[in-house]
């Protein structure tokens, strides 16, 4: 039975916790408001409330469940193993079958799955969006921020929808010659829309290393978003169309450089579709083979260092949670780093922190989301660097918008954006030398 | 259920916002770490900014009489923090702030919400060290460690909460604001109640403020682990430690049952067959470290250690500790519901408690894992069982009283360091006899004479 399904999935989960409440230690939530509500204990206690029978779903209680990141930090944290991600999962799924999805994210789930009129919005978003939201100078992109208040505060720093989708901007087999692998590129919906700079450096360093990039056109939003705000119907759907639409085209290995993306694919799918033996295999198969690009271009590849030119960068690494705990992926992109000529990495803090960004969280919880960034910022502001690397689009837009109200100088990339930049100079270089 | 009119002082005292009323965050205000002790559910919680908030809170509760249960972060061990009549929950968690370290006298002072580690984090800044280290140092508030005069691994050598502290501001229960103690390390003016409220478990005042005494932190540390194949032989080692001067930070002991967990649990390399471990750090200056640890290693081959670990670096220190760090988490996975007992007999009794917690498990049928703070007499005897297994939970009962009954017979105390709550409270005229519990009551009573501050914990209404 899986976590999707029923609460009763988590009977023996919560019953493993002890309440020793170690998980206040490092939850980011729990940090801000220092309520019980807003740590694992005092949820997991709500949940077994409604188990007994001592108190029934309530809209209030599913507004408590809303109140995580799902950062896993208290996972890693608790002596006794306790995998709070699962229960928090189905809790809100849960919250979702007794009283209904919040109104806001019904609206925002159900565009997801309808990818044509997601698309024309998003592009006609990129034209009308001058509208809402108000261009602000950045020497190191276009950004963003709300010239009205919608709900989430206009303290939220956006970057500007692109011109031309990613997916729109190559064709679906991207060719190189005396192709080593023929790999599938999940893009997921941010670097589609939003980063697609993110996007193009994937592509290149695939490239680079003679691989061939298959990007079907018809993939799908992760779903991420919907299942872990309990709307599974709505992610089952979506993890049918993507499975679909990389088994058409057929690859040696996927690629994904967003920590949602890679969680959907390595865990979320097959949990999804449990019951559904033919597409369960499909989706196992699929998981078996879906990689970070980090941990491809290091275990898989392994990435061409040769050719490598000169990037004179301070950089940090921000660890984002699903890759780090979600996917046991740390060392690899620092990995990357290092072996770049002229990067400097300088540890921050707790670079294993949340930002507190966590998708749809930190438009429900605005403030919050907003507090548990600013000791983020704080964080790099301390290392003197001048560029922040992480692994996810959504710590990138967060740290944008962090550094970006602090008022300093950083700019936040995702790591292959700057071994992308490595191999463009390596080529400079190469022709100067000539 | 309160009257309208409490709400809404409440709430113009603190505001909306540090008044709960809602039925989804009161029910996390029902229980504490507590293993199966019942829940329930206050009617309001509350969290004041200030000194001046707290009294004017307790103000409002003594005029419509309604209970106060004060909470750090609720991870006592006795049922401190469990509102069993209802009424308010008072959060201390907002008094938050590392008001002062000064070096010169050595001392820090803070509010009660500040955890534990924060105050070790900023002291280590300046060389300092705070030496009481509970399991939840990470955790735990100082509010409710000197409320519950919490020790830790480094009691042999350093002592307990109650040995730090040198200060308190107190609310008392009918809202005035006091001082007690302060900076010198004389101060003999009036009755000590700095040391009557220290462990007072919340029955007595409310501390919004509190002065410790900090120490240099020791330049080096040495830790060793020493494996025996028979209990005697791990007691007389013991002894034979102390008995050569060597005050050690800390003496640990880990028995048979809980060597076999945590060996299934982390594979530490532990044999399977070993009586009793034995954990023992030295630290200090450098050279006192290197004295002591040689000095220590002997004595141990000696009193027959059948194996012999010492750690030459902080690496190797971490692995040795991992069987102790990993005590209580590998015995909690084993079963549901562990229940953690701390009775304490005096340290040259430990082989013959350890005997008695065997033969009282054997008795009852129950599996009883044992580890804890050998050095200072303070042993954690676990009870691994299931909270929903009734006639289980009559047994675990039965043998939980016998504990109790031998640390006593043995000339110990039900408690060494998680207090008395809810949960030990009718064991109490077994130490005291009746004329004790009756000027506990009295003291009780002298303070809080309407039963306000967490009632129904250490001392009952008459
Ligand atoms: C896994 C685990 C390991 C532990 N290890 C140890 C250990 O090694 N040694 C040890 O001694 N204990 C240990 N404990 C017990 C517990 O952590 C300590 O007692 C801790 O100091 C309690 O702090 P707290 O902030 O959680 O207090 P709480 O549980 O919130 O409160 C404890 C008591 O203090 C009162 N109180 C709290 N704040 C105030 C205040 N400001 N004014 C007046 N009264 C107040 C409460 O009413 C209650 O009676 C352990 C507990 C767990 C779960």
């Amino acid at each position: 039975m899986s976590v999707y399904d029923s609460l009763d999935s988590i009977a023996e989960e919560l019953h493993k916790c002890m309440k020793c409440g170690n998980c206040m230690a490092v939850c980011p939530i729990y940090k801000e408001t220092r309520q019980e509500v807003g740590v694992a204990r005092g949820k997991i206690s709500l949940a077994e409330y409604i188990l007994s029978g001592e108190t029934e779903m309530t809209k209030g209680l599913g507004s408590r469940f809303s109140l995580c990141t799902t950062c896993m930090a208290c996972n890693t944290n608790c002596p006794c193993g306790v995998r709070f991600d699962k229960i928090i999962l189905a809790a809100r799924a849960e919250s979702v079958r007794k009283k209904g999805l919040q109104p806001a994210k019904k609206i925002a789930f159900t565009a997801l799955k309808m990818q044509r009129v997601f698309d024309f919005g998003m592009k006609a978003g990129s034209i009308f969006q001058g509208v809402a939201l108000k261009n602000i100078p950045n020497r190191h992109s276009k950004l963003a921020r709300m010239r009205v208040d919608v709900g989430i505060g206009k303290e939220k720093v956006f970057p500007m929808l692109s011109k031309k989708t990613l997916r729109s901007e190559f064709p679906a087999v991207i060719k190189v010659k005396n192709p080593k692998l023929r790999v599938g590129f999940f893009t997921g919906c941010m670097i589609n829309y939003f980063y697609t700079d993110i996007g193009r450096a994937v592509i290149e360093v695939l490239r680079e290393n003679d691989i061939e990039v298959v990007i079907p056109k018809f993939q799908a939003c992760c779903g991420i978003p919907a299942s872990v705000n309990g709307d599974v119907a709505s992610a089952r759907t979506l993890a049918k169309r993507n499975l679909r639409a990389f088994e058409r085209m057929g690859a040696d290995a996927l690629v994904v450089a967003c920590s949602s993306g890679g969680t959907a694919w390595k865990h979320v799918f097959g949990e999804l579709l449990e019951n559904d033996h033919e597409l369960k295999a499909l989706a196992d198969k699929w998981a078996k083979k879906s990689y970070d690009i980090s941990e491809f271009l290091i275990h898989q590849v392994p990435f061409k260092k040769e050719g490598l030119g000169r990037v004179a960068r301070k950089v940090t690494y921000h660890e984002p949670c699903h890759l780090n705990r979600g996917q046991g992926i740390s060392k690899e992109p620092r990995e990357i780093l290092k072996s770049i000529p002229g990067v400097e990495l300088i540890e921050m803090k707790e670079p294993g922190r949340c930002c507190g960004m966590a998708g749809s969280f930190s438009l429900v919880h605005p403030d919050l989301s907003g507090q548990i960034s600013d000791r983020k910022t704080a964080d790099i502001q301390t290392t003197h660097t001048d560029t922040v690397a992480t692994g996810c689009p959504a710590c990138r837009l967060q740290l944008q918008s962090g550094v970006e109200n602090a008022g300093f100088d950083e700019e936040v990339l995702h790591t292959v954006q700057i071994l992308a930049e490595s191999y463009r100079v390596g080529k400079e270089e190469l022709i100067h030398s000539k | 259920m309160l009257a309208r009119e409490v709400l809404e002082e409440l709430v113009r005292v603190l505001g909306r916002e540090y008044v709960l009323t809602e039925q989804e965050d009161l029910l996390t205000y029902a229980y504490d770490a507590t293993a199966a002790m019942k829940h329930h559910k206050p009617d309001v919680v509350v969290a004041p900014l200030t000194t001046e908030q707290v009294a004017d809170v307790v103000k409002i509760a003594l005029r419509y009489r309604v209970p106060i249960y004060t909470r750090g972060s609720g991870t006592n061990l006795s049922g401190g923090t469990i509102p069993i009549e209802g009424g308010m929950v008072l959060s201390m968690l907002h008094l938050n702030k590392i008001l002062e370290v000064d070096q010169d006298n050595l001392t820090a002072t803070v509010q009660p919400g500040v955890i534990i580690q924060a105050l070790n984090d900023e002291a280590a800044k300046h060389g300092l060290l705070y030496p009481p280290d509970p399991g939840t140092v990470t955790t735990a508030t100082m509010g409710g460690s000197v409320s519950e005069c919490s020790g830790g691994l480094r009691g042999l050598k350093y002592g307990v909460t109650k040995h730090y502290i040198m200060g308190l501001q107190m609310v008392l229960a009918n809202g005035e604001v006091t001082r007690w103690g302060g900076k010198t390390v004389k101060n003999v003016t009036g009755y000590d109640l700095v040391a009557l409220f220290t462990g007072a478990e919340g029955t007595l005042g409310i501390i919004t403020e509190i002065i410790v005494k900090l120490i240099p932190a020791p330049e080096a540390r040495k830790s060793m682990l020493a494996v025996f194949d028979d209990v005697d032989k791990a007691g007389r080692a013991i002894a034979a430690i102390i008995r050569n001067k060597v005050i050690p930070a800390t003496l640990e002991i880990l028995d048979n049952v809980t060597i076999q967990t945590v060996e299934n649990f982390v594979h530490a390399g532990l044999p399977m067959d070993a009586e009793a471990v034995l954990l023992c750090e030295v630290d200090g200056y450098k050279e006192v470290v290197q004295r002591e640890a040689v000095l220590v290693e002997r004595i141990l081959k000696e009193e027959g250690a059948v194996q012999l670990k010492i750690a030459k670096d902080d690496k190797e220190r971490d692995l040795l500790w991992l069987a102790r760090r990993s005590a209580l988490p590998a015995l909690a996975q084993k079963r549901p519901t562990t229940v953690l007992e701390d009775a304490t007999v005096p340290r040259s009794k430990i082989p013959d408690m350890l005997k008695a917690i065997r033969s009282i498990a054997t008795k009852h049928n129950l599996q009883i894992a044992t580890f804890g703070h050998a050095g200072d007499g303070n042993l954690h005897p676990t009870i691994l069982t299931d909270e929903r297994d009734a006639e289980e939970m009559k047994r675990v009962h039965l043998a939980v009283d016998e504990i109790f009954e031998t640390a006593l017979a043995l000339g110990g105390t039900l408690s060494g360091e998680h207090g008395i709550g809810i949960a030990k409270m009718k064991y109490l005229d077994r130490e005291f006899g009746k004329a004790g519990v009756a000027a506990l009551r009295r003291i009780k009573k002298a303070l809080d004479p309407y039963y306000l501050l967490n009632p129904g914990k250490i001392v009952r209404r008459d």
